[in-house]
């Protein structure tokens, strides 16, 4: 398998990065701040306004290490990519999949099955885990009202009947959220979900987790091939990576939504750390964002066995490892698209 | 049938063609390319071959590195590593030169001899492309192997030069229809430079996907 190098997260909005022999230099105000080898690096995700010299830039794409762009509040802004897996008759295929009623919605199907398995999933685990400490009746609740949901999703005739039962389960999913948080309650309680401006701790842990994994998602299709923005359930839109937002339905529960809990749960992140806006939106604080970013590397580098592949990965590789899958179905290799199940 | 200037493919894919069709189709079809350990020895190897045939240009041999050369006929494009060129009385003219002569293709590989034609077959597709090229026969042709470092004479008799034809044709066919094989599990699939993008397992072991979902849809109901 394809090896999980490191990812440079560069959080300081005043940082300009640059190369110097093999070595890149971090700069703040003219200042240089760190310097670390480029060797052995998967990607660079900047939070930086400032910048990155085009000589490191082209370091980047030779070595296929990914170079992205954020806002320091994390949308996405660019992604420098060389000429390198030019497939123009792979991305033909998927655009006439994506054409295709029927096989768009099979793939969002498999995808939607995998979504609500690893939802229950955390729910189960909960129970599980700690069943003296939550309320059992309304978590159970919540597990058997997925569980049908896999049955009308069997059922649904079109993707917009996909979506609807797709809508359901995450309402009853984040219905019980609170019930997950087990220490911090008051402070981390959720409000429902939201996601134009996050309006509680919870939500805004939760968005910036969802954009560290759109934005590995999509690089991840467009290495395989790919083209991210043409989705099968997400409706082309401009400028939105409609298929990684698809496939990285499966992932959010197991990735993103257990490790804000873990580290809520485990306190490794406060209260403290979130600014609540004069509009009310909740921002983290540079601090806290540093610390969910080392908890998102360390959870990256755990490792599980793919039920599909049969085959040990880190956790991070999976956006890699489904976008293979799904481009061997495009291709016409296997019949369906295996979505991941958490085991 | 020939081919047009813009439908040449690479000549040196004749070799992965052999080897699996698959693995040329991922490379020139899907663009896909992984290099790993040994295409990467393979590219140190070809940069510093120690060279037994260094220097060796005279009155009465040339010797040309890098070769250029192309087949209208096969469809092919590509480079020679070397070639060598010998006076001889049925050969011909060349660009500063005078007298007449022959070329004699040499193809360094690292490593040992294939079990099986690929390296024959590269080596005979350049020295057709030498023949159109310069109009001239091509008897001889040697295959240098950087393990055992010897030169090997290949015969390129009719069933070899057949065989190039034969491949050249079936993979415009391939190209033509942006087709990629189906991936079979062999043994030469470990030190595939592809397997990771190929995945060559999942369509013969774990390759029921509607078993694998309903396994866990089904779970505990
Ligand atoms: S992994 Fe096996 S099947 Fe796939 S390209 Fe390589 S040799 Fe061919």
């Amino acid at each position: 398998m394809k090896k999980l190098g490191n990812v440079l997260y560069v959080t300081i909005p005043e940082a300009f990065l640059s190369l110097e022999g093999e070595t890149i230099i971090v700069e703040v105000e003219e200042k240089p701040k760190t310097r670390l080898p480029l060797l052995n690096l998967d990607a660079i995700v900047c939070f930086n306004w400032i910048g990155i010299s085009p000589k490191l830039m082209g370091a980047c794409v030779e070595r296929k290490i990914n170079l992205t762009f954020l806002t320091p509040y994390g949308k996405f802004l660019a992604n420098v990519s060389g000429n390198i897996r030019g497939n123009v008759l792979l991305r033909r295929k998927q655009f006439a999949l994506a054409e295709s009623k029927e096989e768009s919605l099979s793939i969002s199907r498999n995808i939607v099955y995998a979504k609500i398995y690893n939802q229950r999933k955390v729910v189960e685990r909960t129970i599980r885990d700690h069943s003296m400490v939550i309320d059992q009746a309304k978590l159970r609740d919540v597990s058997e009202k997925i569980k049908q949901s896999i049955q009308s999703a069997k059922d649904a005739k079109d993707t917009e009947e996909l979506i609807a039962i797709e809508g359901y389960v995450a309402k009853q999913y984040f219905s019980c959220f609170n019930e997950m948080i087990l220490q911090q309650k008051d402070e981390f309680a959720m409000n429902g979900r939201n996601r134009r401006l996050p309006l509680d701790r919870m939500n805004a842990l939760l968005s910036f987790l969802y954009v560290l994994l759109a934005n590995e998602t999509r690089s991840a299709l467009e290495s395989i091939g790919l083209d991210p923005y043409v989705g099968f359930m997400h409706k082309d839109r401009p400028g939105r990576p409609s298929l990684a937002l698809d496939i990285m339905e499966e992932f959010r529960p197991i990735l993103c939504d257990r490790l804000a809990l873990t580290l809520v749960n485990r306190r490794q992140i406060s209260p403290s750390g979130f600014l609540i806006k004069e509009s009310e939106a909740v921002l983290m604080d540079d601090e806290t964002r540093k610390q969910v970013l080392t908890a998102w590397q360390e959870r990256k580098k755990q490792e599980i066995i793919h039920p599909y592949l049969k085959e040990k990965i880190p956790y991070g590789l999976l956006p890699h490892v489904q976008s293979l899958l799904l481009s061997r179905h495009i291709r016409g290799d296997l019949p369906e698209y295996p979505p991941f199940f958490m085991e | 049938m020939t081919h047009q200037e813009d439908e040449l493919l690479p000549l040196s894919g004749i070799h992965h063609f052999l080897f699996c069709r698959r693995s040329w189709a991922l490379i020139t079809v899907e663009q896909q390319w992984d290099e790993n350990i040994f295409t990467i020895k393979g590219h140190e190897f070809h940069k510093r071959v120690d060279d037994p045939f260094e220097n060796q240009s005279g009155p009465s041999l040339i010797v040309s590195r890098s070769l250029p050369v192309r087949s209208f006929k096969l469809g092919l494009t590509g480079v020679c590593d070397l070639v060598e060129f010998h006076p001889s009385k049925d050969g011909v003219n060349l660009a500063g030169h005078s007298g007449l002569w022959k070329p004699i293709p040499i193809e360094y590989k690292r490593g040992l001899p294939k079990p099986d034609a690929r390296d024959e077959v590269q080596l005979c597709a350049q020295a057709i492309c030498l023949e159109e090229m310069l109009s001239v026969t091509v008897e001889r042709a040697f295959l240098y192997y950087g393990k055992t470092r010897h030169r090997t004479e290949v015969s390129l008799d009719q069933q070899l030069r057949d065989l190039v034809t034969n491949s050249a044709k079936e993979m415009h066919q391939l190209y033509a229809r942006g087709y990629t094989p189906q991936a079979r599990y062999k043994k030469e699939c470990k030190s595939c430079s592809l397997v990771e993008i190929c995945l060559p397992t999942i369509q013969t072991e774990a390759s029921d996907v509607k078993k694998y979902i309903q396994r866990f849809l089904e779970e505990d109901q």
